[in-house]
């Protein structure tokens, strides 16, 4: 291997650790909000690549039905837990958040169903989609089981994978897909060649990294969101309801997670299954962050993008096998990191 | 109409009962204290009134029955607890805290600058330490920020459990002085604490709480006159 191969297959593994970050901040801001390690992220960023292609080709996405049917369920337990409760005041705030608002974006990929959106048009039509997907989960599958130890939300997550699997099966079908790329434009720096959407796909992870920054720094709902984290019953005694802050949360995560569906989406073949190995790496960038620290988070997640790329080049048939034989170790070696803040939180 | 009203509250913790029938009354604007031993109940009180624990017998706030409430609901209404615990967010700078206090009114973003604003004025110290993680704060300064964040809220009816709890005397003092310079904002207030005597003179009725029972009730400055509650509570300061 010379410098010049080195220095692309690095480029390289920054962009797929790119893509890592963004799924790999998720899974962080998920467990402290909600302390659900959430197994499907991957399977979210791969409906939202599969729901890409779809429009690309003038479908309507799989995703369509997807979000109905669990618009639909999570709206009919919103309204048995109400009667229930005899609490039915909120009722058309609970239906316009799980019936109305998720199916506007439905109604649109209809109404866009055989016109040109261009390529900005599809990305934001895709990521609309996917959005309510994993709120609407939480409602369903999480929110009955709130206050159950780490291991049993993780086990119900493991499970939710697998018929989220199922699910992607049927909506999406079998075939696997590769979107068009986002541009073809290339560049030259000291006499080697990179790609542009190279560049776009690491400038998307830091840009988007940075607004949930912001958002955490300079807004009531980002501050209400670490108090929750950090303190669920202060901040429950200061109001903040822990149904509105996962929702949000799941929201967050779920734009991330699908931003990076939409950036792997033009550079790898991505099936309805794809998304367990793709959150695999990202959750392993987590681990490394300790599932606590976000940018420990994000180079953990490049250093896994990294391993890859260059394991690719030694051995593509066993790229995964080297990736995951090399990071055992180091994830033994931070799992103790993970304990001691999981410790910390419990306190 | 009282603004809360207990009445009958049964609290237990599987089968030890640790609130046994209490029922009492705040009138708006009034300091009602709670006094009694370590382990009387009265931070269970507190915290069924609140909706932390589950709990039997009937409870109304403002008329309205708060079994149709959730925390973030009686929040909402202006029913504020400070927890013994305090419940601050420690990574969160002291201006953050205060911000959060005010969630419950995220709508009025006016108010809640004017309330940010009064809070400041009321406590300067905190207004120093705007910038500084409410973790690295002194006792009497973190107690400051839990009742200015409770503030930030525009309670009508505050939940104090132990104010003066692990303050040095002279903090003790300056907390009990704010408490009594709430009574001027119309906040009425339920204030439970071991230190009889300051919470006696500070509030306006009092109940003696013994074993999860009410013991002793009546004005305040009767019960710090009445032998058995001065022999048990005020003796020898
Ligand atoms: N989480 C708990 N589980 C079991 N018993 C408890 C718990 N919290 C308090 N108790 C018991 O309930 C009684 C009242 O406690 P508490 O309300 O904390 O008293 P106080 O605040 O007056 O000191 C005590 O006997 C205490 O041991
Ligand atoms: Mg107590």
């Amino acid at each position: 291997m010379n410098a010049q191969i080195a220095a692309i297959l690095a480029m390289d593994g920054i962009a797929t650790g790119a893509i890592y970050v963004l799924i790999g901040i998720g899974f962080v801001l998920i467990f402290a909000v909600t302390r659900v390690i959430y197994v499907p992220f991957g399977d979210i960023a791969a409906f939202t690549a599969l729901t890409l292609a779809a429009l690309e080709t003038g479908h309507v996405p799989g995703t369509v039905g997807l979000v109905i049917g669990l618009a639909v369920l999570a709206t009919l337990l919103e309204v048995a837990a109400r009667l229930r409760a005899r609490r039915l005041g909120g009722l058309p705030r609970a239906m316009l958040l799980t019936l109305v608002l998720p199916l506007v974006p439905v109604l649109a990929a209809w109404l866009a169903a055989g016109r040109d959106l261009g390529m900005a048009g599809r990305v934001a039509l895709s990521l609309a989609l996917i959005m309510p997907v994993a709120p609407l989960l939480d409602r369903i599958v999480f929110r009955p089981v709130a206050d159950a130890s780490v291991l049993l939300l993780l086990t119900v997550a493991v499970v939710l994978h697998f018929g989220l699997v199922g699910l992607g099966l049927l909506f999406f079908g079998p075939e696997g897909v590769r979107t068009q790329p986002l541009t073809d434009a290339m560049f030259t720096v000291g006499g080697m060649n990179f790609s542009v959407q190279t560049l776009l796909i690491v400038a998307a992870s830091i840009v988007f990294s940075g607004l949930l920054f912001l958002f955490f720094e300079f807004t009531l709902a980002g501050k209400a969101l670490r108090a929750t984290a950090a303190n669920p019953t202060g901040a429950r005694l200061m109001g903040i309801r822990p149904a509105t802050t996962s929702t949000i949360a799941y929201v967050l995560a779920s734009l991330l997670a699908g931003i990076s569906g939409i950036l792997i989406a033009p550079v790898t073949t991505i099936f309805y299954d794809s998304g367990f190995l793709i959150g695999l790496k990202a959750f392993v960038g987590a681990i490394i962050g300790a599932m606590a620290s976000y940018p420990l988070t994000a180079a953990g997640a490049i250093f896994v993008g990294l391993l890859e790329s260059f394991a690719s080049f030694w051995s593509s048939d066993f790229k995964d096998a080297i990736v995951f034989g090399v990071l055992i170790p180091v994830l033994l070696w931070r799992s103790l990191g993970f304990r001691e803040s999981e410790e910390e939180t419990e306190e | 109409m009282a603004l809360l009203s207990l009445e009958n509250l049964w609290v237990s913790y599987g089968k030890v009962e640790a609130v046994r029938g209490v029922s009492l009354a705040i009138e708006p604007g009034e300091i009602v204290t709670v006094i009694g031993p370590n382990g009387a109940g009265k931070t269970t009180l507190l915290s069924a009134a609140m909706g932390l624990l589950p709990s039997r017998g009937a409870m109304t706030f403002d008329g309205v029955d708060l079994r149709r409430l959730d925390i973030e609901a009686r929040v909402e209404r202006g029913f504020c607890l400070v927890p013994e615990t305090r419940e601050l967010f420690a990574n969160m700078s002291v201006a953050d805290n205060l911000l959060l206090g005010g969630y419950a009114r995220r709508r009025d973003a006016a108010g809640r600058r004017r309330a940010l604003d009064e809070v400041m004025e009321r406590f300067p110290r905190l207004a120093e330490r705007r910038t500084q993680p409410a973790g690295t704060l002194s006792g009497g300064e973190r107690q400051m920020l839990a009742l200015g964040r409770a503030l930030m809220a525009r309670p009508r009816l505050l939940l104090l459990d132990e104010p003066s709890l692990g303050l040095a005397p002279l903090i003790v003092r300056e907390v009990f002085h704010i408490i009594a310079s709430l009574h001027g904002l119309g906040v009425a207030i339920l204030l439970v604490e071991q230190n009889a005597r300051a919470a006696l003179e500070t509030a306006d009725t009092g109940h003696v709480l013994e074993a999860g029972e009410i013991v002793h009730s009546g004005p305040a400055a009767a019960l710090m006159n009445d032998p058995k509650v001065a022999a048990s509570y005020l003796g020898g300061r």
